[in-house]
Parts: C-alpha cells; structure tokens; sequence
C-alpha cells in the first residue's frame, strides 16, 4: 500500500490557480485513501464473482486448467525436468517457446497505448485498459514459463537484484529479468490509479501518469527486443545470432498482439453490454496488417539468406523447412504456420466481412495461432538443431509439459479476466454519469 | 540470520568446552555446525529444547545450505562451514564419508590442455576415468568427453561419428576428444544470470553447482556443447563414489544444476594430472600449467602444429589440437 499512496504524497505544484485544488484534493486522498481503496477493491471482487451461468462455467473450466497445470508440475517437482522431453541437445523446449510467443503478446499492449495516450485517440482510449490487462495476463504467463523451466526454481531469488548476484550488465537474462517485471509494474499500476479515480468518479490527474505511459511506451520495445537480443546474442547458435531477430520479433509482435486484443473485444463485444464500436476493429485489423506484411518480408528475406546459397549455417533452417537426416518433425509445424500466417493476412488485408467481428473474429485466431506456432517452437527447437557438435534430434513436447504450459495459460486468462470485468464496470458508470463524448483523460 | 547467530555462539561455546579440545579445526567446525543446525532447528520449529533427532538436523543444515552465499564471496570460514554442513548431509542421508576441498588456485599457474590426434585411438578410457572421478550421473549416462571418429580429411567433429561402439582404431579414421575447453572469452560466463559459472584465478571455468538456478542459458551459449545439465537426479552405485572431492569439482550434484568438466579441479591444484590425462594409454594427452615455460604443454604449443576449434567465433580456448 505504501507505494500506491506514495503519487498522493508529491505535489509539484506549477500553476497557481490549481493549487488550492489540488491540497485540498490531497489532504482528502489521504484521510480516507485507505477506506477508499477497501471499497475499490471489494467492489471489484465483487463484479468478478458476479455473472451468470456461462461465465461461472468459463470461470469453472479456468480453474480446471489451472489444476491440471498443478497436477502436471507435481510431476517435475518430483521427478526434475526428466519428464520433459528436453535434454542436452534440445535444452529449451515448449515452455520457453511459450515465453518468448507471450512477450510479444505483452509488447503488443502498446500499440494500443500509443495511439491512446500520445495521439489522444478516443477510439483506442476506450479500449486501452483492455490491451493492458492482456499485457498484464501475458506478463504473468511469461515470468510462470520460466519459473516452470528452472531447474532449481526455490532458488530464483539468486538471479534478484541485490539479495541475489545479478549478472548485469553482461547477461541479457539478468535485462530480461528487470524489463519483464517493470514492464508488469508499469502496466498493472498505471490502469489501476486510472480505474481508481474512475471508481470515484474523479478524472485521473494527467501529470501523475503521463510520465508512466510514456516509459511504458519505450519499456515495450524494451521488453520485445531484449528477449530477442537473448537469442540474436548468442554466435553458437546461428540460426538465432541474426540481426533480423530483434524486428522480426517486434512486427510479428504487433501482429499477434494486436490480433489478441481483437479477440478479446469481440468476446467482450458480444458478450458484455460494452460495445465496441466497429472503427476499433478497423483500425487494430489495419495495424495487424500492416505488421503481418511487414513480417512476412522479413520471413521471406531470411528465407531468401538460408536457401539461396545455403551454407553451414544454414542446417537449422534446413532442418526446420525441410528435415535433416531423416529427422523431420517440424516440417509440417512451419508449413502448417506458414499457410496459415499468409490465408490470416489476406483476410485480414481483404476484409470481406467489413469489419464484421463474425470474420474478424476466425481471422484473427489464425493469425495467432500461426504466429504461436512460428514464434514458439519454429525459433526455438531448430536453433538447438543440429547441435554444435552436430548431433540431430527431434524434440516433442511430453503430457507433463503440454499440461503445465495449459494451467500456466490458465493462469494468465484468469488474470486478465479478473482485470478486465471489473474495469468494463468502471469505464461503463463513469461514462454514464459524464455523457459519451466527455474526453476520458 | 543475524537473530541466530547469539544463538549460534553460545551453542559452539558449549560444545568447544565440552570433549573436543584437542580437536582439530575441522572437527570444531563440524560441531559449530551441528550446533549452528541445533540452533536454527530450534527456530524454524520454534521449539525451546532443540531437536536432536536426525531428521530435525537435517532439516536445519539443508534450511541453512539454502540460504548461502555464492561461494565466490564466501569467506574462508564461511567455505569451511558450508563445506562442514555437505559433508554432515552426506552422513545423515547415506551414511558417507566425503572430504570436501576448497583448496585455492596455485599462483602463478594457468592450465592448458592439448590433445595428440594423432595419437589418440579412441579406445575411450579417458571417458570411463572421467566417469569414475568426476562422480557423473550413471543413470542418465552423462559424459564430459566424448570422443569423435573422423575420416581422414575432416576437421571438425561435426562431420564424424560421436557415437561409435566398435573395435578402433578403424583404418582411414583419426580420432578426435571433446569436452569443455576452458574458454578465456567464455560465452557461458557471459550468459548467466546469476554469475554462477566464473573463471578461476587458474583458468578453469567452474560452476558454483548450489548456486546455479537451472536455466540453461550457458548451455545455448556454449558453442562447443561443453555442459551438461541434470535433469534427473544423479544415481551413482555406492561403492563407485569417488570420496574425494572439491567444491567446485567432483562433489555430489543434485538434480536441476549445470555441471561440466572442471579439468578435475580436486586434482589439478594438488599437482596432479587430471583423470583423463592419466587414463589415456597412447599418451595424446597433454594438460599443464601455460605459464611454465618449461611445461610440455609450452613445448607442445611452441613446436607442433596445433589448432583450435571454431577460432573464427573469438572464444580463445585454452584446449588445443596437435598433429605429431
């Protein structure tokens, strides 16, 4: 509580006629900030548990997942990472994989932020507490798959600052480390003091976040191509150390995610009696387009690289396209994602429902999961394949892993969804009561 | 920690006045610990009579092991303790015997190794002495060397056979080992979150095994698979542990931790050869100290054709190749 009050507490006061104002205001804050909060709080629980019969069962097939995961993970506690199919060829598998997919989900919430906040779109400003709850669900889902991959996961407080030994700046998983939760912080804490004052019916005072927004704008690059770098950095590795990586993850970053956000508002659409108005659909499917484009060039241009004087370095991709040595597991994967990657773009591109979420909707779907399949497991297993001494494997993820990577996705859903019902509420009465066209900053 | 440490004294106090005092410093330490255990059981049970039972003990060595330092910023005192602790685990759960070292690198000494292709006719006993010495997982098979059959005409081990099972030497092969190669630019130490893998004084790139999280990052790193990673936990008959052993050497791993080859760190800094070395019945092992200019290892490097693996990556590994 102490660091949520701590805004209240500054006052840089600059213009003279707000003055009175704003200490007033303060004082205020303070004496009844605690009970306020209580109430804010409560509320909220109480609009989550609240809803009828097909969201207590959604509700109730979450939990499901998310004991399913427990049960799985119960396996490796015992057991190690033995149950997974990872070895010393193959070392990072499907819960990495899921990782690196979920950064771009979580990177993605700026694309919506942008336009919100720095472009005072009113549009995207109606929908932007959503992209960040799905950027917080995503975040949270990221930190889990790499907990669940640790092999000593009890001693994670070594990689801490200042209570562990922090290899910074040299290991770009110790930056992973401090992007990844600050950019967690900055998206839970911000909506928050936004739903807040909504909660109250206040305006949120502008100078108080606006710095935050800007920081989490540049913080999502961050995220994005730091986990690239994890990769792109690593000369053993030469189907990743490719400098294409870092923007290759950025724009099929702002495909995917974006491509989230569209499901979600058409679920939220349809289900809800918040309504999306259908120039929010427009211009998220104009920006996953124009991003879906933009990484198949890049796709093409790297394929381009490998085949057209295929070298050494070459027999990762070789393997992931193609197969090597009669190993040829992922061939249908990246084919499969490939098709799919491209039917999603020219749907989306074509747009023959006009924005119609019934098309959108299936649209959208595709292209994520294509770009899951792409961005997952198609960039992590072939950059262990062949190894450096030259050995080819498959790798196919085990029951275990496949469980806790659902329970984890469990997880991440839950939490978005805990973040955005109470939020639709709140958005919806402080629009009630200020009329539709009020600017909501 | 500070609020157990009162605790702590009092407890050494005790038993120091009690029977031990002609006792040498290595047994007062395994009493402190002990009684340092005695001390910490008492509060995490929060029971006032302190728990002699073995179990309760364990618990409290195993509560106090967790909460160490890297053992890099260890202390001496502090290494003689956690090292007091193992070896009492070790009694506690398997009735063993360990004597752990946390003898320090030798000054004025670098190791290097050169391998005699050459010589070398794959039989793989250094593989086997390797096994035996460095306590490695039998279970999983894990292996720091691995020895490649090569055609005439290749160089790297890429394009042979590392997984050959018959009678060498095969006519028209060479044989070819590999195994963690001590890089000075090292992009495992460059990778790891927590500075858990570092370079000794020495050279040697060691990983400290308890503090290490499982993330597996300087594996991807590793441009010449050096590592090994366990995934399972470590299964060893009993009569093969060898019981001599170093922190950062040949003790028992546990499962979830990176291991690798330490140039059989308990070994070298006694002067001897590491087990590989001694093993090798053609004598195409070569390991010593670099700034020895009178080392075979200088001898080897000024006046042979020697060469070293992926150069072109700048990871300047302190394991070179030679032709006789």
């Amino acid at each position: 509580m102490g660091w949520i009050s701590a805004p209240f507490m500054v006052s840089p006061i600059t213009r003279k006629h707000k003055k009175t104002h704003e200490i007033r205001e303060l004082i205020m804050l303070q004496n009844t900030f605690i009970k306020r909060f209580t109430h804010f709080v409560l509320d909220c629980i109480r609009w989550n548990l609240t809803g009828g019969i097909g969201y207590q069962a959604y509700l109730s097939s979450l939990a499901a997942l998310m004991v399913l995961g427990v049960y799985a993970y119960s396996f490796q506690v015992h057991q190690g990472l033995s149950v997974t199919d990872m070895s010393n060829i193959v070392s990072w598998g499907f819960y990495i994989s899921n990782f690196t997919f979920l950064v771009g989900v979580a990177a993605a919430a700026v694309m919506l932020i942008l336009p919100a906040y720095l472009f005072k779109d009113k549009d995207f400003h109606k929908v932007v507490i959503i992209g960040e709850a799905v950027a917080v669900g995503a975040l949270v889902m990221c930190l889990l798959f790499i907990l669940v991959d640790l092999g000593a996961p009890l001693k994670a407080w070594h990689v801490a600052p200042i209570i562990g030994l922090f290899n910074w700046p040299s290991s770009i998983l110790a930056w992973d480390v401090i992007v990844l939760n600050g950019y967690l912080m900055l998206n839970a804490f911000v909506p928050l003091y936004i739903l807040y004052c909504h909660y109250h019916n206040q305006e949120p005072v502008e100078k108080w976040y606006r710095p935050f927004v800007f920081l989490s704008i540049f913080w999502a690059f961050a995220i994005h191509l730091v986990t690239a770098f994890l990769y792109e950095g690593l000369p053993a590795r030469p189907f990743w150390n490719n400098p294409l990586l870092g923007p290759r993850f950025l724009a099929s970053a702002f495909a995917a995610g974006p491509a989230v956000i569209t499901v979600v508002l058409v679920i939220i659409h349809s289900f809800t009696e918040f309504k999306v108005r259908s120039g929010i659909f427009n211009k998220l499917r104009l920006i996953v387009v124009i991003s879906a484009i933009i990484n198949l060039v890049m796709l093409f241009s790297e394929i381009f690289k490998e085949f057209y004087f295929p070298t050494h370095h070459s027999l990762s991709a070789t393997y992931l396209f193609f197969g090597l040595d009669g190993h040829n597991a992922l061939v249908p994967w990246i084919w499969t994602s490939i098709g799919l990657n491209c039917l999603a773009t020219l749907i989306l591109a074509f747009n023959p429902g006009k924005n119609h979420p019934a098309v959108l909707f299936p649209a959208s779907v595709l292209l994520f999961v294509s770009i899951w399949m792409e961005k997952g497991i198609g960039l992590i297993v072939p950059g262990f394949i062949p190894s450096p001494l030259g050995e080819v494997t498959d790798y196919l993820p085990t029951w275990v892993e496949i469980c806790v990577a659902l329970g984890i996705m469990g997880v991440g859903t839950f939490i978005t969804t805990m973040l955005m019902k109470p939020a639709i509420v709140i958005i919806q009465r402080f629009e009630d009561s200020h009329g539709n066209d009020t600017p909501l900053e | 920690m500070g609020f157990l440490k009162d605790q702590d004294l009092k407890l050494q106090d005790k038993s120091n006045h009690g029977s031990c005092k002609n006792s040498g410093r290595r047994e007062f330490l395994k009493r402190a610990a002990k009684a340092a255990a005695i001390g910490s059981t008492a509060m995490v049970t929060g029971c006032q009579t302190a728990g002699l039972l073995g179990s309760k003990e364990e618990l409290a060595l195993q509560f106090q092991e967790f909460f160490k330092k890297h053992y890099r910023l260890m202390t001496q005192e502090e290494r003689d303790e956690t090292i007091a602790r193992l070896e009492q685990l070790a009694k506690l759960q398997s009735g063993e015997n360990f004597q752990i070292s946390s003898r320090k690198p030798i000054e004025g000494v670098l190791y290097g190794y050169a391998f005699n292709v050459t010589r070398c006719e794959g039989f793989m006993e250094c593989v086997a002495a390797c096994v035996k010495e460095n306590n490695l997982d039998r279970k999983s098979n894990t292996q720091y060397i691995r020895i490649f059959e090569m055609e005439h005409g290749e160089m790297t081990p890429d394009a042979g056979d590392g997984k050959y099972f018959k009678e060498v030497p095969v006519e028209g092969h060479y044989y070819m080992g590999v195994q963690c190669f001590h890089c000075e630019n090292a992009p495992c130490i460059k990778a790891c979150p927590t500075k858990a893998t570092y370079r000794e004084p020495d050279g040697i790139v060691v990983v400290d095994y308890d503090w290490c999280i499982g993330c597996r990052y300087c594996m991807a790193a590793c441009p010449y698979e050096g590592r090994r990673f366990n995934w399972n936990d470590p299964q060893i008959p009993k009569a093969e542990i060898t019981r001599k052993q170093h922190y950062l050497g040949n003790r028992l791993r546990k499962r979830g931790q990176m291991e690798k080859c330490t140039f059989c760190v308990q070994r070298t800094r006694e002067g001897r050869l590491p087990a590989c070395a001694e093993a090798c019945p053609t004598g195409a092992r070569v390991f010593g100290n670099l700034l020895d200019p009178d080392s075979e290892i200088r001898f080897v490097l000024k006046n042979k054709k020697v060469y070293r693996l992926r150069e072109d990556i700048g990871t300047d590994p302190k394991f070179w190749y030679f032709i006789d």
